[in-house]
């Protein structure tokens, strides 16, 4: 979707402003916040694509104004009321009200250490030999879905080279959605600058983004 | 967003959205969905025991030993993973490495993606607006603003994560280095040179705060 999280190239947001000796967490609720997230994750009811498309589903004014962690508990929010494991009225009260949907799993202290040592790999087999090779000249689909999807909009209908060919890994698109792994080869394609952003673009610049097989074809 | 935005979402407690997190929490316990020792110890490893001392390592190491540094450009995953370094945000890694007329710099332009195994969780100003806005359309403006401007005829090759692939700067190594230790090389490669928004530190000019939080990172006085 062309939503507030597609960011690249958008002018207006202001200096980077990196903070000297930035802690890892600003307050006491960011520490919660991320293991909240974590440990919800671990029910095994979603997948990283459809929390990805509920935090970028969130409106711009909201997605916009909140610091990282909020978009992350607000999105958790949305996706625990969506599978039935908390509901609105116990969110308004912060009490359980209902029993609710049990989860197949729960995250347990002796658990933590082995599942964050393991994560959640998401390159798969896939039988079709890799349509693209290195070298090979690409344009990008010029595609507005209304579902979540990764080729973000600056690299929309722009043409590249393929640096190199990766494995197959889920395909976003379908994954956030529930409809299926169906996963495909995956590509570091390149541009340059100017493809990218026209002649007042930085001659010695070269981008790349990570590209599933169907957001290109041959140029 | 502007900046004054920005520094007023670095919250505190009397913020309603620790209420709102609180909240969350207090239901998600009551139902046994979740363990609240279990968000203790996820808190735990990421404020204190992984962080850029871990690729401060992998990039001491690509330094030293040209077998390791070969092995970690071709195959990243496991060459990071030989040194204990797996899991969750690195479980499909790709170093890249510096070179006297190529820099490279990472953004995740879409969301936040990071190598977190070995950098931790990343940074506020990674995550924001104006980093993921600007870094690929003008990035020398950005790395400007952390102090580091490069000749105009060094390409700058900017790596926009928006797969699963999880990236990592592999710095050049500093000059006048020749007598130092793996050890003492690895408390030369900052977090930011290892995002690409920095270069390592100089031998002599190591100061507090160059990594993480100092106090809190175990490796710091090793």
């Amino acid at each position: 979707m062309n939503g507030p999280h597609d960011l690249g190239g958008q002018m207006g947001f202001g200096p980077v402003a990196p903070e000297t000796d930035e802690p890892v967490f600003h307050a006491d609720w960011e520490r919660r916040a991320l293991g909240i997230t974590l440990a919800t994750g671990a029910f095994g009811a979603w997948n990283i694509d459809e929390s990805r498309h509920a935090r970028e589903s969130l409106h711009p004014a909201t997605y916009y104004s909140a610091s990282y962690y909020e978009i992350w508990i607000r999105a958790l929010e949305t996706l625990l009321e969506r599978h039935g494991f908390v509901s609105a009225d116990e969110l308004a009260a912060g009490h359980k009200i209902w029993p609710g949907v049990k989860p197949k799993r729960v995250l347990h202290a002796s658990d933590v250490a082995a599942v964050l040592a393991r994560g959640g790999p998401c390159n798969r087999e896939v039988e079709a030999a890799p349509k693209f090779g290195a070298g090979d000249r690409v344009r990008t689909i010029n595609e507005h879905p209304h579902g979540h999807t990764r080729l973000p909009r600056y690299a929309r209908g722009k043409t590249g080279v393929i640096e190199s060919v990766r494995e197959g890994f889920v395909f976003p698109d379908t994954n956030a959605q529930g409809k299926g792994e169906a996963p495909q080869h995956v590509y570091t394609v390149s541009f340059d600058g100017r493809e990218l952003w026209g002649q007042g673009g930085d001659p010695a610049l070269t981008v790349s983004i990570d590209a599933w097989e169907s957001y290109l074809e041959p140029a | 967003m502007s900046h004054d935005h920005h520094d007023h979402h670095h919250d505190n407690e009397l913020d309603p959205f620790a209420a709102r997190v609180k909240a969350l929490e207090t239901i998600l316990t009551e139902k046994g969905l979740i363990d609240p020792a279990a968000i203790d110890t996820i808190v735990e490893t990421y404020e204190h025991k992984v962080g850029p001392r871990n690729g401060a390592r992998v990039v001491a190491k690509a330094w030293v030993d040209p077998d390791f540094a070969e092995w970690l450009a071709r195959d990243a995953t496991a060459a990071i993973a030989s040194l204990g370094y797996t899991g969750r945000q690195g479980e499909h890694m790709q170093a890249v490495f510096n070179a006297p007329d190529t820099h490279n710099l990472i953004v995740c332009t879409l969301c936040s993606c990071y190598p977190w195994t070995v950098l931790g969780v990343p940074p506020v100003w990674y995550k924001a607006p104006p980093y993921r806005s600007q870094a690929v359309i003008n990035p020398r403006g950005v790395l400007a603003e952390f102090g580091l401007v490069l000749p105009e005829e060094t390409r700058i090759r900017v790596w926009d994560s928006t797969a699963e692939l999880r990236y990592m700067v592999v710095p050049m190594r500093p000059v006048e280095t020749e007598g130092l230790s793996e050890n003492e090389l690895a408390k030369l490669v900052t977090r930011d040179s290892m995002i690409g928004t920095g270069l390592p530190l100089r031998p002599g000019s190591l100061g507090p705060g160059a990594l993480w939080p100092p106090a809190a990172d175990p490796g710091a006085a090793t």
